[in-house]
């Protein structure tokens, strides 16, 4: 009715004034009002954003929408890897096929692919260990008569004299710095002085084979240079795995055939960690100047970079031969005009390197010196020798060729996902060396017949030779025999297990065939597997189902969404979303606080207006709609102008988009920038959280206003 | 309104007493009051701070109840109805009239006297703005209905008061005091205005004062001592008022507002 309006208006006349009279009360009221809600807005949209972005991620680059595996687990899954190397500890599902059965026949499963994610700490390339690696090579095809190949042994022997003769000056420097004087100590100046001999090199080529034993033993070990590398890897059907995920894609080599084993590097840890290191710290240099415009005269990471690099020259020394040094010299005199010395200074000048000369410098590396050097410790195409702790607790060791690298797509600075590498499911299952139910069986009965209270390796191998059909040849790992030595916990148990996984049909390293049958992958053992959708929106739906089938088919299965799958990593943004949540509600009860307070203020102050309304005939809702008129009226109105405030800074930055400040933010934002995007929801989620609370911090102040008696119209006196 | 109670008195009292809690001792404002006011009566209230002239004002002005006694206004028994019923009573049936003037000072002059006629949600826009104008007019403020009450003085305020209390044709209109923030002179002027509505529209008029001028202007004189009615008096010109304390005149059994 017209009359109610009027009423109305008369009530928002009323408190509209008042709201007027009140000026800087209103003001600051409607300072944090505005800002709660611009929060609101802002906030949710911002996590929603992330949320889905890191769900692009996620689902993406290795889990799925769905990931699976055995109920019986001891830990939960976590794709992205918690703290421990070696990742979760998850019960095996003995055959793949069954599984890809069970999952194919449920409805909206679009693709499933096998995986397995493991760890080991592998030694990073060692410089000597290359070159010895290659003489030895040369060495073995001696009686062939290649051409280019004496040529090509002269090389390396000049160079394997350079390194011991570049090692044998550092180990003096640092026995007269430290005054070490321990055994090892002159152990290795012992060897390298007869390594550094003219007399160990004349009697070389008489017997290479005992001279490069000696050079491997004894004057290798000396050369510390090479790292323990921590390397994540994922086992999984490489076709399989680059069909379902997009994402993925091939940076340096080539894809791992199908067939074969292989390993390839995530380009990120590749570029990080296996790297030469001044090279790594150049690439470095160049981003930091170009993603924070830094300069290194004034930046201190920058200075410790040059500084490092120049502390760093061995490396490059050790890989040089005594020609690959002379061509250097003369590019570094080149380049440093009328600069002289010794090649070590020479670099160290090079790398000294300052704003005005950097960009020159790092051009003139890459360009002239990259080409003879190598730039990672463990090339594309070489040979990387994994060597894992079983699941039985004995080291297996498995030698897979390097296909290349790979990276996601817009993950490619994201240290989450690229510190997961890939390897083929068979090598990764002769490293996890599971052994099947019918497996064990057989091991066990060998066990009872051999006896294993005391057993030797002879007895092992009477027992093994005796009874079993001729067995492979025994084990003559790729890897350093004094590595595998150290390795072996006790001697009797691990030879046995050793013994026992050639049984058991585990290959090691010597003898890693070529190529596998595909039908392998199928057949064997997997950890778990994504599960994608054809419709990802029906998840929860989906889960259920594949429960339910494993159910009925008596598989123990644990089906779980990409966000349970990631571990710590996917509940970001519930952690995020937490902190929003406190942060809005911290601010709206302090707004209540703050607006109630006014409230009651305002209240007291118009006691006698209040008091003259209800004797002049208002009923107590009157009173409450003046009130709530009042509160509303700001809440509403400054909501709004926050709500629109947040959504105008949404969509400005869904154009400019939220630049990740680091690294790690790029997978969270799944690519350098974050571009948010606004939803109707989060508008009026913002306006009702503030309706809310504008009604509620009316409570109080009514229930004062309603007890105003239409006495106190008249209280003025007596 | 009640047509049934039409011709019984406008207010009645009987017997009526009205005891405030302070604390842990009981006040007792009101000792037993007994009164009846005639309608049509131009009627003040007289007596000292203290007396129980505002008690008696609040209990005929529907804002309180009696501790005890019967108190009837234009025929009904205030102590049997509940707030919103009262509250409905008093938007209905009396103007308030108060010493220190109470308009609301957000609003201009215009709405503090159409605000009685938006609690009553009876008019439309074009009846409540003719009423309030006429009003106005008759109270001489036709020149000042934007203004606001702070741009107003006194006598001009309470003359905004008096067109409030009567914009809903109250039967009965109470004033506090309402002479008591003002001169003498703007005192005399309030007073003949309400005496001319008193006059013309034959609304009851019933205010306190202890200004000897102002009591003067009334018809009757109810002198209030010591929570009771003391005495009565009625004006040479012979208006009507009726003291119960001496006319044992039965006060009429008013019939169910229903």
């Amino acid at each position: 009715m017209g009359t109610a309006w009027d009423t109305f208006l008369i009530v928002a006349q009323i408190a509209f004034r008042n709201l007027f009279a009140s000026r800087a009360k209103t003001l600051v009221i409607s300072g944090i009002v505005l800002f709660g809600a611009f929060l609101v807005v802002f906030g949710t949209s911002m996590l929603d954003s992330v949320d889905a972005a890191m769900k692009r991620s996620i689902v993406g680059s290795v889990s799925g929408d769905i990931q699976v595996y055995s109920s019986e687990s001891d830990d939960e899954l976590d794709v992205m890897g918690g703290f421990d190397i070696e990742g979760a500890d998850l019960e095996p599902i003995e055959r793949f096929e069954d599984l890809r059965g069970l999952l194919l026949d449920v409805p909206n499963v679009r693709e499933v692919v096998p995986m397995g994610i493991s760890g080991a700490v592998v030694p990073s390339g060692n410089t000597i260990d290359m070159v010895l690696a290659d003489l030895r090579d040369i060495v073995k095809r001696r009686h062939a008569s290649e051409p280019g190949l004496l040529e090509a042994y002269q090389a390396r022997k000049g160079h394997v004299r350079r390194i011991v003769r570049i090692l044998r000056a550092e180990l003096a420097n640092v026995s007269d710095l430290l005054e070490v004087q321990a055994a090892d100590a002159e152990d290795a100046a012992e060897s390298l002085a007869r390594a550094d001999s003219s007399a160990f090199w004349d009697g070389f080529d008489a017997d290479p084979l005992a001279g490069l034993e000696f050079l491997e033993n004894n004057v290798a070990p000396v050369a510390t240079d090479a790292d323990m590398l921590g390397l994540r890897y994922l086992g999984t059907d490489p076709a399989a795995f680059a069909r379902a995920f997009d994402r993925f894609e091939i940076v340096d080599g080539e894809m791992i055939p199908p067939g074969k084993p292989g390993f390839l590097f995530a380009k990120f840890q590749y570029e990080r960690q296996i790297k030469m290191k001044t090279a790594r710290n150049l690439d470095e240099i160049k981003r930091i100047r170009e993603m924070r415009d830094a300069r290194i005269a004034e930046d201190d990471e920058l200075k410790r970079l040059v500084r490092e690099n120049q502390a760093q020259v061995k490396e490059i020394l050790l890989q040089l031969s005594d020609r690959e040094a002379e061509h250097f010299q003369e590019l570094l005199v080149g380049l440093l005009d009328g600069q002289d010395g010794d090649l070590p200074s020479l670099l160290r000048a090079f790398f000294n390197t300052t704003d005005d000369d950097f960009a020159k410098r790092y051009a003139f590396f890459y360009e002239k010196l990259a080409p003879s050097l190598n730039l990672y410790r463990v090339p594309v195409g070489s040979k990387l020798t994994i060597k894992a702790f079983t699941r039985g607790g004995y080291v297996r060791s498995v030698n897979v060729p390097v296909y290349g690298t790979f990276t996601f797509k817009g993950l490619e600075n994201s240290p989450q996902v690229g510190a997961l590498n890939l390897i083929d499911l068979v090598s990764f299952r002769d490293l996890y060396g599971y052994l099947t139910a019918s497996r064990k069986q057989e091991i066990a009965a060998i066990r009872a017949e051999v006896d294993v209270q005391d057993v030797t390796r002879d007895g092992v191998e009477a027992a093994l030779f005796g009874a079993a059909p001729p067995p492979p040849p025994p084990p003559s790992p790729a890897s350093p025999p004094s590595d595998e030595a150290s390795d072996r916990p006790s001697g009797g148990p691990t030879d046995l297990d050793a013994a026992l996984s050639v049984l058991s049909g585990v290959r090691q390293a010597a003898e890693q065939p070529r190529t596998y049958d595909p039908e392998d992958l199928q057949r064997g053992i997997v950890l778990n597997a994504a599960v994608l959708l054809e419709d990802p929106s029906r998840l929860a739906e989906t889960r259920q189902r594949i429960e339910a089938a494993a159910k009925e088919r008596g598989m123990p299965l644990k089906a779980v969404s990409w966000q349970e799958a990631s571990g710590l990593t996917g509940q970001f943004v519930t952690l995020m979303r937490l902190i929003l949540v406190a942060a809005v509600l911290i601010i709206f009860v302090v707004a209540m606080v703050i607006i109630s307070n006014s409230l009651v203020m305002a209240t007291l102050e118009r006691v006698q207006e209040i008091g003259t309304l209800r004797a002049l005939g208002a009923q107590r809702s009157f009173v409450l709609a003046m009130l709530m008129v009042e509160s509303v009226l700001v809440g509403l109105v400054f909501g709004l102008l926050g709500a629109l405030l947040g959504a105008g800074v949404i969509g400005v930055l869904g154009v400019t988009g939220w630049p990740a400040f680091n690294d790690v933010m790029t997978f969270f934002f799944s690519g350098r920038r974050l571009y948010p995007t606004l939803g109707g929801v989060h508008v009026a989620l913002a306006l009702t959280i503030v309706l809310i609370v504008s009604v509620l911090s009316c409570l109080y102040p009514a229930w004062i206003a309603l007890r105003v008696s239409p006495r106190q119209a008249m209280q003025s006196e007596e | 309104m009640t047509s049934t109670s039409a011709d019984g008195p406008i207010v009645s009292l009987v017997d009526a007493t009205k005891d405030y809690a302070l604390g842990s001792t009981v006040v007792h404002a009101l000792r037993g009051a007994t009164l009846e006011v005639p309608r049509g009566a131009f009627m003040s209230i007289v007596g000292p701070s203290g007396s129980g002239k505002t008690t008696l004002l609040n209990l005929i002005g529907c804002v309180d109840r009696p501790t005890s006694g019967r108190v009837t206004v234009d025929g009904r028994d205030t102590s049997k109805l509940r707030e919103r019923e009262l509250t409905r009573l008093r938007l209905h049936t009396i103007g308030f009239i108060f010493q220190s003037f109470n308009l609301v000072h957000v609003l201009d002059v215009f709405r503090n006297v159409e605000l009685p006629l938006l609690l009553q949600g009876q008019l439309g826009a074009r009846a409540r703005r003719e009423r309030t104008l006429a009003l106005l007019d008759r109270v001489g403020l036709s020149d000042h209905i934007k203004h606001r009450p702070s741009e107003l003085s006194g006598g001009q305020r309470q003359r905004v008061a008096i067109a409030r209390a009567l914009v809903t044709r109250p039967k009965l209109v109470l004033a506090d005091e309402p002479t008591a923030n003002l001169d003498s002179a703007t005192g005399e002027s309030i007073l003949d205005l309400m005496k001319d509505l008193n006059r013309d529209d034959h609304t009851t008029f019933i205010f306190s004062t202890h200004d000897a001028r102002v009591m003067a202007h009334a018809s009757s004189r109810v002198y209030i001592e010591d929570g009771r009615v003391a005495s009565i008096e009625e004006s040479a010109d012979g208006s009507p008022a009726v003291a119960a304390g001496r006319m044992p005149a039965p006060v009429t059994p008013s019939a169910d507002p229903g």
